[in-house]
């Protein structure tokens, strides 16, 4: 049984079709990959899935229960975690606060904790603290934990935004285009970083990338994106040598 | 002329070294020595303050450090600033820095007792402080039972447009919501007069049952909060802004038509409930629970929806119960202030929570520093003191302070102090311990 499951989904923005008939198993512990040229829609599609946009046709089902029409909140909260293509960090918050805040929706000691420092309140704050210190031991940034997040780097960005998305407890997470504006260096250790997220936490992972590299070392299986569609979809090697893919990237090859 | 700069610079570092000298020492007193330092000061004016001022030529002690004397007869500038130094400024720095060690050594050792009880101890010396400060004159008091007021309305407001970045123009409205409703609860249930008729219960109860009044004054300005919550809060932008301004105009022709609460003639015979000492717990009281709650993680989720709503909601927040949740928390504060506005005043008219009351609370909030109480406080007690400063300049005033706000919005968009959390615990910590003297704490 999948993990997560699209079923037909369409999406219109106005008169405009921006994702067509699309759709998605993801296996638990799968690592799966949705490429395509700029403006094929792969970021429309992960908007559709977490809730951000509801979709005109079609189904979502999260181990058996649909999550379509939910808020983005409750879909988090259900298990989807997931990181942005530009960045969306909190500019004036710490690193450590932003691990902390994707804790949410597990806070137990409510309002009254939150008014009157309650000890059970110091206790949870305190319990949410050690797992966000671990989750930034994984990402390699503990020692950042007291920045304020517009100070750092770009590459440690882009980990705050792991950090986070993983203090969620997600089921299975959408990564969009996790390396992208990253220096070589920086790109293998982000590589290293997903790797062992899907290994030690067994997390099943969904990442849009324009890197061919990434994508084909990290993903098990492929989709190619083309103007809201899918146009194929299959094991990085299939996908490598698919025509269809070629003509979308390099366009088709002319007789002379 | 090179050399010239030279000599100046040398001389201005100088200066600084010499700054930094005198400095030094002070480093190492804790907030309990500065306190201490402060009711030497306070006692001091109390025993010699009035002869001292007859001496300086001054008909009786300066009740604001003498801000008012200055703009209204600048012959006694001297004076005023001779009367300060020898009252305040001398005696505060050399108790402070005389009594550094022992009261290093007892706020380390409350600090090691227990941290709440120390805050606690602090605590009750401000307030002995302000309490003595204020028995030298009735205007004093006033102006520091407007203060604690001021606090409790820029930190509930700086909740709203600070944490949580939207831009809210209704507190006017939501003090006048608290204003009224504890007036009409304490004037209803303990005063005997022409509008409402007798009291229904005996008067004595009064002072113990004044909190509720509050707390209904505050539950009635959160219901006002809702209304203007539920269309505003659907998308974000200008909407809150808008409609919180129109709420808050509502407001006022609501309690200008409303005959049964006086109409624009206003309320008044409100009972002299809110001496020093009930202002003084509440505004603490606001302080504790508002700054609990900016520290919490629930309360950062503002922060979280300021800088990015989309984020926030894929971090599992749900954005609209918490701008809710904290419009009505801020909402509270400002009718609970409201409330005790009104038992400090004793009259209230629809015409007190206009536009010049937002104008007031905006810019004690923007002159503090946003996102911060530590700023809140600060601006509530600066803008207080201005406006007393300047009023000799009477409507120029109102030329004056805009014109300050404008250099400030300009040199310091966010205000004094922004974007700075609050440890209490911090506060109270004793500022050095020799390690013999931790040792024996610990021990």
């Amino acid at each position: 049984m999948p993990l997560l499951e699209v079923k037909q989904m369409t999406h219109f923005f106005g008169g405009l079709r921006a994702v067509h008939d699309y759709n998605l198993q993801v296996e638990p512990n799968q690592i799966r990959g949705l490429i395509g040229p700029n403006g094929a829609g792969k970021t429309t599609i992960f908007n559709l899935i977490t809730g951000v946009y509801d979709p005109t046709e079609g189904d979502i089902v999260l181990e058996n229960d649909t999550i379509k029409g939910l808020q983005p909140f409750q879909i988090a909260s259900l298990g989807l975690g997931r990181t942005f293509q530009n960045l969306r960090l909190w500019r004036h918050m710490t690193v450590l606060e932003h691990v902390k805040m994707a804790r949410y929706s597990k806070i137990t000691y409510g309002l009254s904790g939150a008014f009157f420092d309650t000890p059970k309140r110091q206790k949870e704050e305190h319990e949410i603290e050690q797992l966000a210190y671990d989750l930034l031991d994984l990402v390699g940034i503990r020692h950042l934990a007291g920045q304020v997040v517009t100070n750092l780097p770009y590459g440690a960005q882009r980990r705050v935004e792991m950090a986070r998305a993983l203090a969620t407890e997600p089921k299975i997470l959408f990564l969009d285009e996790p390396t992208a504006g990253m220096n070589p260096e920086e790109l293998v250790q982000m590589m290293e970083i997903i790797r062992r997220v899907h290994q030690e936490i067994g997390l099943a992972i969904f990442l849009i990338e324009h890197r061919m590299r990434v994508v084909m070392e990290l993903c098990q299986i492929i989709q190619t994106l083309v103007f809201g569609e899918v146009i194929a979809e299959g094991t990085p090697e299939e996908i490598q040598s698919n025509p269809k893919v070629i003509d979308a990237y390099l366009g088709k090859e002319v007789e002379v | 002329m090179e050399l010239n700069v030279e000599y100046e610079e040398g001389n201005r570092s100088r200066f600084r070294n010499l700054l930094h000298k005198l400095w030094e020492p002070y480093k190492h007193v804790p907030l309990l020595g500065l306190l201490l330092a402060a009711l030497v000061a306070v006692l001091l004016e109390m025993l010699v303050g009035q002869p001292l001022a007859r001496l300086l030529g001054m008909s009786k002690a300066p009740a604001l450090f003498g801000v008012i004397v200055v703009l209204k007869t600048p012959i006694l500038i001297p004076s005023v600033l001779l009367y300060i130094l020898l009252i305040y400024a001398l005696p505060i720095a050399i108790t402070a820095r005389l009594t550094a060690k022992l009261t290093n050594f007892i706020a380390a050792k409350l600090f090691n007792t227990s941290s709440g009880l120390s805050i606690l101890i602090h605590i009750a010396f401000l307030y002995a402080i302000l309490h003595l400060w204020t028995s030298i004159s009735d205007y004093r008091l006033l102006i520091v039972k407007l203060t604690l007021i001021s606090i409790i309305i820029t930190l509930s407001l700086n909740v709203i447009n600070g944490y949580m970045g939207e831009f809210s123009c209704s507190h006017p409205g939501f003090i006048a919501l608290g204003a009224y409703t504890a007036s009409v609860f304490t004037i209803v249930l303990f005063v005997s007069e022409n509008q409402f008729g007798e009291a229904v219960l005996p008067p004595e109860w009064g002072p113990f049952l004044f909190p509720i009044g509050l707390v209904l004054g505050g539950i009635a300005a959160a219901i006002g909060a809702l209304l203007v919550a539920i269309p505003s809060f659907r998308t974000r932008g200008d909407y809150l802004a808008i409609i919180s301004l129109a709420f808050m105009f509502i407001v006022v022709s609501l309690f200008n038509n409303l005959e049964i609460v006086g109409g624009p003639r206003g309320l008044s015979n409100q009972p002299d409930y809110a001496n020093l000492a009930t202002i003084f717990v509440w505004t603490m009281l606001s302080i504790w629970i508002i700054n609990n709650f900016v520290r919490s993680t629930i309360g950062k989720a503002l922060n979280a929806v300021r800088d990015g709503e989309l984020a926030a909601s894929a971090m599992t927040v749900d954005t609209r119960k918490t701008k809710m949740v904290a419009f009505l928390f801020a909402a509270f504060w400002a009718g609970v202030a409201g409330g005790l506005f009104a038992h400090v005043i004793r009259y209230i008219n629809p015409g007190t929570f206009g536009i010049r009351k937002l104008a007031e609370v905006l810019a004690m909030v923007y002159l503090g520093g946003l996102n911060s109480v530590a700023g809140s406080v600060v601006g509530a007690v600066g803008f207080n003191m201005l406006s007393e400063a300047l009023r000799p300049l009477e409507i120029l005033k109102w030329i004056v302070i805009p014109v300050m706000l404008i250099l400030l919005m300009i040199y310091r968009p966010t205000g004094l102090i922004s974007f700075t959390e609050l440890d209490p615990i911090a506060l109270v910590k004793p500022k050095s311990m020799t390690e013999g003297e931790a040792d024996n704490a610990t021990s």
